[in-house]
């Protein structure tokens, strides 16, 4: 690749030719601020925040600089008068048409918008203001709502739910200063074939979209004394949450999150890499199942409720490839509700169990038929890892300052295995783990093939004569299902997680800026811990976990087995993508 | 968030379907095949109600969102069919100045539609336009072929019944 010269505020930098203003001032150690730009996702230059000074030798004029590449011998001014001055008014202008309730909202503090009024010394935010719509909040679907008002029509969320996600269901609706982001005929999300992955809410810079808080009801059921409110934790929680607190993206931060759950007042911190490993057994059984009777093959993993209402509306003819195995979270709570109950003598109604998930599909899963071993909802209340942070906030608690502690018995007890289901690949490795083990006797527990972030992985597993493969992000799980479809795909067994890296980076985890975003990896980053937390397990196969060989001795028998089916596992739904 | 589906009962035939049908087939696989199949599903059926951008979708394979983001967008495309009565009230600047916007607005109230919008019973659209040359009878409304001149609000009930009967 051809290097070119520029000067970024008198900086002289080499850059490769076709680099952006944008990326050449990152090199030269100056960022441009950006609100619409997502690198390779959302490259439209519409916000016009990212205005930089550059002189191509026909004097110094304002470009956006996310979209536009630098020339031979450029010179790139980054912070001039002039461009400041431009970008305080474009913010001047976003704040004209916004609802400005900072004070009440969700994002506040971790605004970008917010920042960038700071940033810029935005002096009156009202200076500009005028005849505004006013738009209804659309809280029609399970996980989430969407308050246009403080939508500032940067369509990352429309950009992600597109292109990353190969959905669509929102866009931008009528034209000029009626726009708003919405979807077809007005109607509202819940009604549309939104999956609830919440990849939307992830990139959103600013409060119009948050996924529906239920902190208030479990703190009310935490006080109430009749209740045992216990509570889960995913693998992929312990690998964002500290960055709710300004610790580094990739911040191990297990020890804390429990010592804080039991701040908060939890009767049993329990972790769902429990459920992660039995859920290995029961697939694995099934897999084996399948293979030896003939049933559908290739078989899908069922852990990504996202990627289970994707396959319902999009692709309901593949049904019966989905594993029956209800996804970690429901195992969890359902072997809670009937096994731990019947052990520890609680009435299953007198249970309250909380989930905390990097995931906002999570909030829709826990209401779908099929999903109530005891008679009563597996999981009461399922927050993000967003909602745990603003718990631990509002609680007073010295999260930085806490002790390490540990997960409760029996249901906090797991393996290596488990904690790598927050990645992509991690189900398929822990999976291979246990067949390997089972079918040769053999060891086998790393498989660098199935890591990584890449879309699309395949393996070949020889000795087992098994071919699987791994995709994360729906965009990409479409092209292995319209393989299956075309009768093309020569895999047995796949992975499929809906959130691009799996869910280290799900629609619950904390919201990165997009200026770090677009140079950090953040699936790679928040992937290491789970990884090193594996490497440092002294158990890393799921059939090894003590706990849940007890389970099976003195509860379900065996994976497979009749109770099994009737606690662990469940049904699917056929749905629609445009129902008139 | 009011819902833009139209409240007039669709009535496409088959003959329209495969008409639309034949249009999807010849264009989808060419770049930018969205506006001209909307164009001609719009010469089709009159309106793109969410029957037909359905359609639209399903054949494409483009996101039903996509397609109404561009038919709101753009003015030529409309979302209600046209009823047996268009009745078109003029907002050009000679009839505002003499109160053609309050006319409007009780024809919308009356009807109880908004402006672009057909009543349930297929009977009245309503739309406003700008300056038919008819300025010296300003304000001034047509329904169809018909021309009304020298309007008061109060003429509005009038006219509505004469075309109700």
């Amino acid at each position: 690749m051809e290097n070119i010269t520029v000067k970024v505020n008198g900086v002289e930098i080499s850059v490769p030719k076709g680099t952006t203003v944008l990326e050449a001032a990152h090199n030269a150690g100056f960022e441009i601020p950006t609100l619409c730009y997502m690198k390779e996702i959302n490259e439209i230059g519409a916000c016009r925040i990212c205005v930089t000074e550059v002189n191509e030798g026909r004097g110094f004029r304002l470009v956006a600089g996310c979209v536009y590449p630098c020339s031979p011998n450029m010179e790139i001014l980054t912070n001039s008068p002039k461009v400041i001055e431009s970008r305080k008014k474009t913010l001047e202008l976003i704040l004209s048409t916004h609802d400005r309730k900072c004070l009440s909202c969700v994002r506040s503090g971790n605004c970008e918008l917010q920042k960038l009024c700071k940033d810029y010394g935005v002096e009156d935010a009202g200076k500009y203001d005028g005849v505004n719509e006013h738009y209804e909040i659309d809280d029609t679907a399970a996980h989430m709502y969407r308050d246009n008002n403080k939508c500032i029509l940067c369509r990352r969320c429309v950009a992600v739910c597109s292109k990353t996600q190969g959905i669509g269901v929102i866009g931008a609706n009528e034209r000029g200063f009626k726009t708003f982001i919405g979807s077809a005929f007005n109607m509202g999300l819940g009604e549309t074939s939104c999956v609830s992955c919440g990849q939307c809410i992830a990139v959103c810079p600013v409060g119009a979209i948050a996924e529906k808080d239920y902190t208030k009801q479990v703190m009310a059921a935490i006080a109430d004394p009749e209740k045992t409110v216990i509570v889960q934790t995913a693998p992929a929680v312990r690998a964002g949450l500290g960055e709710a607190f300004g610790l580094p993206i990739g911040t191990n931060v297990e020890g804390k999150m429990v010592a804080a759950l039991r701040r908060l007042g939890f009767d049993k911190v329990f972790d769902t890499d429990f459920a992660a490993d039995l859920t290995i057994m029961e697939e694995a059984n099934e897999f084996v199942e399948r293979v030896q009777n003939g049933g559908t093959l290739p078989m899908i993993t069922s852990c990504s409720p996202g990627w289970i209402k994707f396959c319902e509306h999009y692709y309901p003819d593949l049904l019966d490839h989905l594993s029956s195995c209800k996804s970690p979270q429901q195992m969890f709570g359902a072997t809670a509700k009937t096994y731990w109950a019947e052990k520890m003598g609680i009435d299953p109604k007198n249970i309250v169990m909380v989930s905390i998930m990097p995931c906002t599909a999570k909030k829709f899963e826990i209401g779908r038929p099929d999903q109530n071993a005891a008679g009563v909802p597996d999981v009461d209340f399922a927050l993000t890892t967003r909602e745990l942070g603003r718990m631990i906030e509002r609680a007073g608690i010295n999260f930085l300052g806490l002790e390490d502690e540990k997960f409760d018995d029996p249901l906090g007890i797991s393996t290596g295995a488990a904690v790598i289901f927050g990645a992509t690949g991690g189900v398929m490795e822990a999976a291979l783990r246990t067949a390997y083990n089972t079918l040769t006797g053999k060891t086998l527990v790393d498989i660098p093939q199935v890591r990584g972030t890449e879309g699309i992985k395949e393996f070949a597993v020889d000795e087992l004569n098994v071919k699987v493969k791994v995709a994360s992000g729906l965009s990409n799980a479409r092209q292995i299902l319209d393989d299956i479809r075309a009768g093309k795909c020569n895999a047995q067994f796949i992975e499929i997680m809906a959130c691009p890296g799996g869910c280290v980076n799900g629609g619950g985890q904390p919201q990165v800026p997009m200026g770090i975003r677009n140079f950090t990896d953040i699936r790679a980053e928040r992937a290491k811990v789970l990884y090193n937390l594996d490497k440092e397990m002294p158990i890393r196969q799921s059939h090894e976990n003590p706990a849940i060989q007890e389970l099976y001795k003195t509860y379900f028998e065996k994976p497979g087995s009749h109770k099994a089916h009737e606690v662990l596992h469940t049904t699917y739904v056929k749905r629609k993508i445009n129902e008139v | 968030m009011n819902s833009t589906k139209s409240t007039v009962p669709f009535k496409g035939t088959p003959e329209q379907e495969a008409q639309l049908l034949a249009v999807i087939e010849e264009k989808k696989d060419t770049q930018g095949a969205l506006m001209p199949i909307l164009q001609k599903a719009q010469e089709i059926y009159g309106y793109l109600p969410i029957e037909v951008q359905t359609i639209i979708s399903d054949k494409t394979g483009i996101p039903l969102e996509k397609i109404y983001g561009v038919v709101t967008f753009y003015a030529q495309f409309s979302l209600y069919p046209k009823g047996e009565y268009t009745i078109s009230v003029c907002l050009g600047t000679a009839c505002y100045v003499k109160g053609s916007g309050d006319i409007y607005n009780k024809l919308q109230e009356k009807l109880g539609i908004a402006g672009g919008e057909c009543t349930p019973d297929g009977k009245f659209s309503l739309e406003a336009c700008r300056c038919i040359g008819a300025c010296g009878l300003a304000p001034v409304l047509t329904v169809n072929e018909d021309v009304y001149g020298r309007l008061t609000v109060d003429d509005v009930e009038k006219i509505l019944a004469k075309y109700s009967a």
